[in-house]
């Protein structure tokens, strides 16, 4: 079945059963594979993009959901995105899979907040995880971000 | 243009007659302790350019280093390319890196004999290998300038990829120079640069070279392989270890629209679909039923029962199962009127829970021969145990090796387990079409491999001072290599590394440790620090106990013990860290601190973690950690490995349990297995002693410290001690 999508500024037309999840759609109809698959429900964040700004997960939500949202991925974002130069300035990622995941929290959170606070970065980022370890400087990295943006 | 050459051209016609011999001749090798690396790279078409196997200059001077390891995220192309750079002097802002293909001649680790990565070894390995390929590579390009500018070759200077001859004022890039350089016959034994010359190798410029494909979605895993023609397989796999597919029907499988077929193979039955989702769709439409005549019995409370029995001398013994001794000294068994500690300790099953679950792409049957693309951990193993299926050289399996989603140890094991499964489903499918095995992550956490539920049980007798005089250790755990064709000749000492060799049993008088390997038919596996997972927590939290018992201050009491042991790099770490953490002055309020010290993969770390108990369960913050690792390739990588091993080690400690249900794997995702998350991450400092000593281990170090260092702490603030993991159970 056709569906129509808005993805990344431009409307995309994918071959998929309503009930197929975003993620798969994105990766193997959009040849968008930035966001990857970690868990299939929802728990590790490794697929969230942006629905209308607001994080997502990706893995759990229908394409027949989405007439009409518009969708931002990693691939979105341009590659030089504050959020992405922070997070390459203070090498955050280590094994990297989780982070478009984690980049697409950040993303989200700073843009209602432009000077988020600890607890704030607590709970924006609780939902993605990184096996990695790099919690302490995706943290340092948001601030980064947030700091530069202010400046 | 660098200069080509086909290093075993001659074995390219290779006949099915020495095809089948090759393979019995390496599975041969192998099975009896050797590492015929030779042997390993029949089939072999790898183009070794004149700089070597490890590194290629372009026309425009830009180098390329080739890592024989996989990046899966311990910053070895970064540590590696920057060894290469230092001895070459190259430009490091034009170094780049790209995966070595499989080939254990070329390519073999050389701690392992084959190629792979494990056991913290992929600096350590490589150190002086690609030293001396980079002042060899090096010694060219000054000998070809000091030819083309008539002057003596040990004239011209070499500093960021630019050969300058200060007298003449002539200078030249790497680029302009390649064609004579490449002429040159590389000198065998270059001369190495001393520590004191070194520019690159421990400054802060040697950051990673992955950030920004990792940061935008361009980095490529195996998850991500796009290729003509690729089908996506899913498994279905039996419920328990050890069961079999008895029989299936496919009939509503097939009808799922983008299914192409479904196959059995020796793990299960196989859907192969256009997509992963149809893949999915038709898995969950398909009906298998299973002989589970053969399937493990046990549940994980039933295993560990069982394990603390045998430990306290309780229950029969199976047949052929006995106690095997790995530190014995004088009578630890004598009686004395010393105080006697006593503890057992529990450990549970682990899995990895990589964020990218298992997957590979294999294509068998076609024009190109037998192709993997897939993060591979173990090319040597991956190449041998494809081949066994495929029917080919091992030699002949090529492999792209890409970034892996993390590993952990996962991604390395005697069966391949993953790749083999996608090789037989490739096989079946034939013709080289491309097939993506993908994992779920139940399918993951449900195939095992997981770190070894694991039983302690420890007796120590204090002498009037309050030290240990005589130690008795048991522990009970199954073995990783049994069976394998690397099984040790004695014990398996993968199980008790860490107590066995401790300073504090090299203290002690009287020492009795003995280890017990019992078998299940619950596959097992390394877990990044494999034996140090448990004892480390169990050498540590005993020492502090018995501090207490002493009445002494575990910092104190610890380095008199390393005195005793003559453990210099333990005292130095312990000191830096104590220093750097404040040890002698008090604890901000609501604050305990704890301390724990071990060495692992030839690096030692301490670490001080001051926690919070809130609503009864400890919430650490700050940790400071020092640590021994020989020389800083990178201290920013070195600091991230710390920061990420402790996350992964607090994880266990605070929330991973595996637990199985009479064989069958029961939490299956990470809504019932919960690991570290953001919020409970601590922040780790991390201080690395100065050396100039060969580098060791950084992946693995920075994981087993953290547990007993949450215990000491929550010991301080409660009275009570941590014997058994998780500290809080789901």
């Amino acid at each position: 079945m056709a569906t129509s999508l808005e993805i990344n500024g431009r409307t995309v037309q994918v071959e998929a059963a309503p009930d197929t999840p975003l993620l798969w759609v994105l990766r193997d109809e959009a040849g968008l594979t930035g966001s990857k698959y970690g868990c299939g429900v929802g728990q590790c964040g490794a697929c969230t993009v942006l629905a209308d700004g607001a994080p997502v997960r990706s893995c759990s939500l229908p394409v027949s959901a989405l007439a009409g949202v518009k969708i931002t991925t990693i691939e979105g974002l341009g590659g030089t995105h504050p959020v992405q130069d922070a997070w390459v300035k203070l090498d955050v990622p280590q094994c990297g899979y989780c982070q478009s995941g984690q980049i697409m929290s950040a993303v989200a959170l700073l843009a209602g907040n432009a000077n988020p606070s600890d607890a704030d970065i607590d709970a924006a980022m609780d939902g993605n995880i990184c096996r990695c370890g790099a919690y302490q400087r995706i943290r340092a990295a948001i601030r980064e971000a947030a700091a530069q943006s202010r400046a | 243009m660098n200069a080509h050459v086909d290093t075993d051209a001659a074995q390219a016609g290779a006949t099915r007659r020495e095809l089948v011999v090759g393979t019995a001749l390496v599975s041969g090798a192998l099975l009896v302790g050797c590492s015929p690396a030779d042997l390993l790279a029949v089939g072999a078409k790898t183009e070794v350019g004149a700089f070597g196997p490890f590194i290629r200059i372009a026309a425009d001077g830009a180098v390329t280093v080739f890592n024989k390891h996989i990046e899966f995220g311990q910053g070895a192309h970064a540590g590696l390319a920057a060894i290469v750079a230092e001895e070459l002097d190259a430009d490091w802002s034009r170094v780049s890196v790209e995966q070595a293909p499989a080939n254990a001649k070329l390519y073999a680790n050389t701690l392992m004999g084959v190629q792979g990565t494990g056991g913290s070894t992929a600096i350590p390995n490589s150190w002086m290998q690609l030293r001396k390929a980079g002042a060899a590579a090096r010694a060219m390009f000054t000998a070809a300038a000091a030819a083309a500018w008539k002057v003596p070759e040990t004239e011209p200077t070499v500093k960021d990829g630019v050969v300058s001859h200060a007298a003449s004022g002539k200078s030249a890039g790497f680029g302009e120079l390649l064609q004579a350089a490449s002429a040159i016959t590389p000198p065998s034994e270059p001369k190495l640069k001393s520590h004191a010359d070194f520019t690159l190798i421990g400054t802060d410029r040697v950051r990673r070279k992955d950030s920004r494909a990792k940061s935008t979605g361009e980095a490529r895993y195996t998850q991500d392989v796009k290729m003509e023609g690729l089908l996506t397989a899913v498994v279905a796999h039996a419920p328990r270890f050890g069961a079999k597919v008895s029989g299936f029907d496919d009939a509503e499988a097939r009808k799922v629209a983008g299914v192409v077929d479904v196959i059995q193979i020796p793990t299960g039955v196989a859907v192969v679909a256009r997509s992963t989702w149809a893949a999915l769709q038709g898995r969950n439409a398909l009906k298998v039923t299973w002989d589970e005549a053969k399937a493990e019995p046990l549940g994980s409370a039933e295993i560990e029962a069982k394990y603390a029995e045998w430990a306290a001398g309780k229950g029969a013994l199976p047949e052929k199962l006995k106690w095997e001794t790995f530190e014995t000294r004088g009578d630890a068994a004598a009686a004395g009127d010393g105080e006697i500690f006593e503890a057992t300790y529990d450990f549970p099953f682990l899995a990895h829970a990589t964020m990218e679950p298992m997957n590979c792409v294999a294509q068998v049957g076609g024009k190109g021969g037998v192709k993997l693309t897939v993060a591979s951990q173990s090319p040597t193993l991956d190449q041998l145990n494809t081949a066994r299926i495929a029917m080919t050289l091992p030699g002949s399996v090529q492999i792209e090796n890409l970034f892996a989603g993390g590993s952990f140890g996962r991604r390395a094991n005697f069966q391949s387990d993953f790749v083999a499964e996608c090789v037989h489903i490739a096989k079946k499918v034939g013709k080289g079409t491309p097939v993506k095995l993908v994992w779920t992550r139940e399918d993951d956490m449900a195939a095992g491999y997981f770190r070894p539920l694991t039983h302690h049980r420890v007796k120590v007798r204090m002498d009037k001072d309050g030290f240990p005089a005589a130690w008795t250790h048991r522990v009970v755990t199954q073995s990783l290599m049994k069976g394998s064709p690397m099984a040790p000749k004695g014990i398996d000492t993968s199980t008790v590394e860490g107590a066995m060799g401790s300073p504090y049993l090299k203290a002690t008088p009287a020492v009795d440790g003995q280890v017990l390997m019992p078998e299940l038919g619950v596959p097992v596996l390394w877990w990044r620090s494999v034996g140090a997972t448990h004892t480390a927590f169990v050498m540590e939290h005993t020492i502090d106990q018995l501090a207490r018992k002493a009445g002494k201050d575990p910092v104190a009491y610890r380095l008199a013990l390393f005195e005793k042991a003559g453990a210099n790099r333990h005292i130095a770490v312990l000191k830096l860290a104590a220093e750097k953490a404040g040890w002698d002055t008090p604890a901000p309020a609501g604050v305990t601190r704890g301390v724990a010290v071990h060495e692992s993969f030839g690096s030692v770390v301490a670490q001080i973690a001051e926690v919070r108990i809130v609503d009864g369960v400890p919430k650490v913050g700050r940790v400071v950690s020092a640590i021994d690792c020989g020389t800083a390739i990178s201290p920013d990588q070195i600091a991230a490995q710390v920061e990420g091993g402790t996350c992964y080690g607090l994880s266990a400690t605070l929330h991973d349990e595996m637990i199985l249900k009479a064989g069958a794997v029961e939490r299956r995702n990470f809504d019932t297995y919960p690991v570290l998350r953001n919020s409970e991450a601590p922040t780790v400092e991390t201080h690395i002693l100065p050396s100039t000593n060969p580098p060791s281990g950084v992946g693995e170090p920075g994981t087993p410290v953290i547990g007993p260092a949450v215990a000491n702490a929550v010991l301080a603030a409660t009275g009570k001690a941590t014997l058994r993991l998780p500290m809080i159970r789901a």
